[in-house]
């Protein structure tokens, strides 16, 4: 597993990339990946395209994104989820609280 | 540095001795010394210095062998040990440091490197004392921490375990490791007969799984037993973790209302795996997820729109936690839903499910599976169940025996409000109404749900023939109770003692329209028929019944005995 976050040229927004499992040993460097930042983004990206499988913890630190990111009024998008990921995210209505594509 | 180290010298040779205290002496250092192996043991374990500088050769007994003993007398201890030699040889080198030495100093002595050599195992020291004690507070915090969680781990056990599981028409399967890793599961009468079942998931596991569960079963347990519906009682369970847990942790959970007179179940599921429905002629109808886990929307994003399904008897609801379905084998493959179902489907002998479930787990992963719940719901004749007392009916004060009172709920009530509970409540303060708790709810529930249904709202009931209808007819129920804006359901209640005991005249009218007396009620008395059971059941349950020439009224009638 890791993460690795870049901001967009004019700092507006931030897409972390979670590669591998994305699950509760992910905890600590996901929460640095949008914390420990310089910028102030207005949008997040979570870009899945190389995550294996996504736990329940996982989804509790997508909760936590969103909570920094605003709340009900955060911008976050979850991108490139694959088939797996997709269904877990769907199971959990996960698309009610996040663009997912 | 507070305390100057103790250093202790053995060193046959008088005046090697005297030099050396003498230069250790004047260093600060404070200084034992010993002339042979044997007295140099006797005054480590006497007085245990903190380093020792030991020539090899020595009478009565040489540096070697008090170099293990000392090393054994330490334990865990570093006592650093410098050999102080004359030797040159690397084999005789060699042996010091095997006997447990750290380092050697060769004669003459070096007053410099003498220093530099005590300076480096002090620190060394130092180190190994650090490491130690982080070492016990850790394993002081660890056993503290078992400790919580098995203490934690007895609350849970009690908390997810309590009710009705053990109802006849419940089985379960959880696995020691699922119970702690925040699965839970709940199960409890209502008021009416009908019971409530929630197999619930707490991301996480330990103890802040434990904390969200017992909030959860509480407000479960208790607004059960005061007869609040089901989308009442998932809002409340909803904002409570909403309220009480850190952004993150959120329970998975499906939620069952079974009505055993009506033969229906109402299902909620939000975020745990397909449920599944099994019907008598084999078919598997899935109970997918509709919504969000409980704890994670405001109150007012909330949704506690539910499924209504009609169920016959035998027929059963399969609920399980995500475990089941993430079950890995070696290839990396998770079991998955389509090998549950196939289980499912081939099941012949309907106690044997969870067996073969646990079976085919077992198969597909090499090794016993622990982190499993699983949950099977039958339909079966309430009549057949054994339920727990009431908390009304357990007695207490006398009431009220005389008296009388009017409700009139208006459509901006009837929206959002639920008011059996409060009924109920006042109710059940009647002491020979206690023993009709369950008939009392069932007849108050059915009249309620008519007026509203037939009388305020104007639905016709004939919709509800075959399962599509009737989900239709559900969701229909639930558009027109959002937009209602006007109409009222009246309850009068009159208690009031007769000469054998007591009677209770309750009389139901609404805003509808009413209907021919005598239609209605004879025209769907079928007893398969998914419509008309309700009105059966009332004729059944109270000792009188009567409509209104325009069926906008209805009155019912309990009659009880003083010694009943």
């Amino acid at each position: 597993m890791a993460i690795t976050a870049n901001s967009s040229a004019d700092g507006q927004e931030l897409t972390i990339h979670v590669e591998g499992r994305f699950d509760f040993g992910a905890h600590q460097e996901f929460r640095d990946a949008y914390e420990r930042i310089d910028s102030s983004p207005r949008r997040y990206v979570v870009d899945l395209k190389n995550t294996t499988y996504l736990d329940s913890s996982a989804l509790g630190m997508l909760l936590l994104l969103r909570d920094h990111a605003g709340g009900d009024h955060a911008q976050v998008r979850l991108a490139n989820c694959n088939g797996d990921v997709r269904k877990i995210l769907a199971i959990s209505n996960f698309e009610q609280l996040f663009q997912i594509a | 540095m507070s305390e100057p180290l103790t250093i202790l010298i053995a060193e046959d040779s008088p005046a090697d001795r005297l030099l050396l205290s003498t230069i250790l002496t004047r260093e600060g250092y404070r200084v034992l010394t010993a002339a042979n192996g044997q007295e140099a043991v006797m005054l480590f374990e006497q007085e245990r210095p903190d380093l020792v500088l030991m020539d090899a050769m020595m009478p009565v007994m040489d540096g070697f062998e008090a170099a293990r003993q000392i090393k054994q007398a330490a334990g865990q201890q570093l006592v650093p040990l410098i050999f102080l030699t004359s030797l040159t040889g690397s084999e005789e080198l060699a042996r010091c440091l095997e006997a447990g030495g750290d380092d050697f100093l060769a004669k003459p002595y070096n007053r410099l490197i003498l220093q530099a050599k005590i300076n480096a195992m002090a620190r060394l020291r130092r180190l190994q004392a650090t490491v130690l004690e982080q070492r016990d507070l850790i394993a002081r915090h660890n056993e503290h921490l078992l400790n919580e969680q098995r203490v934690a781990k007895a609350v849970f056990d009690k908390v997810a375990h309590s009710g009705s599981l053990n109802a006849a028409n419940v089985r379960y399967l959880q696995s020691p490791f699922a119970l702690f890793n925040g699965d839970l599961l709940l199960a409890a009468f209502k008021p009416s007969g009908g019971m409530h079942v929630l197999l619930g998931d707490f991301t996480g596991h330990g103890l802040p799984a434990a904390i969200g569960a017992m909030p959860l079963a509480e407000v479960f347990y208790a607004m059960t037993a005061k007869g609040h519906s089901m989308a009442e009682i998932l809002r409340e369970m909803n904002a409570k973790l909403k309220r009480i847990l850190p952004v993150g942790v959120f329970c998975c959970a499906t939620m069952l209302n079974l009505s055993f007179q009506r033969r229906l179940v109402e299902v909620w599921n939000g975020g745990l795996p397909d449920g599944y429905l099994l019907r008598l002629d084999g078919e598997l109808q899935s109970l997918p997820s509709r919504h969000l886990p409980l704890g994670i929307l405001s109150a007012n994003a909330f949704k506690d729109e539910c499924e209504v399904f009609p169920l016959e008897l035998g027929e059963r609801i399969v609920l399980l936690s995500d475990g089941v379905l993430e079950t890995g084998n070696q290839c990396d493959e998770m079991f998955g839903e389509q090998r549950f179902t196939e289980v499912l489907r081939s099941n012949r002998e309907r106690g044997q499910l969870f067996e073969e479930i646990h079976q085919a787990l077992t198969r597909f992963n090499g090794s016993v599976q622990d982190d499993v719940t699983l949950l099977e719901v039958s339909m079966v004749d309430g009549a057949s169940l054994q339920r727990p007392l009431l908390d009304a009916e357990r007695g207490g004060q006398r009431g009220p025996t005389d008296w009388r009172a009017q409700y009139e709920y208006r459509a901006q009530t009837l929206r959002h409000f639920n008011p059996l509970p409060q009924l109920m409540q006042m109710l059940m303060a009647v002491d020979g109404l206690r023993l009709k708790g369950g008939a009392l709810y069932t007849v108050l529930a059915e009249l309620y749900s008519n007026a509203l249904e037939h009388g305020v709202m104007g639905l016709d009931s004939a919709m509800k023939q075959g399962a599509s209808g009737f989900a239709q007819y559900y969701q229909e129920r639930n558009r027109r109770l959002q937009e209602l804006d006007e109409g009222f359901v009246c309850f009068s209640i009159d208690v009031s003692p007769t000469e054998q005991g007591g009677r209770l005249r309750l009389e139901v009218s609404d805003s509808g329209e009413g209907f021919k007396v005598g239609q209605p009620v004879q025209g769907s008395t079928g007893r398969n028929s998914l419509s008309g059971r309700g009105m059966a059941l009332v004729r059944q349950l109270a000792d009188h019944c009567a409509w209104s020439d325009d069926g906008k009224r209805v009155c019912v009638e309990f009659y009880w005995s003083c010694n009943a």
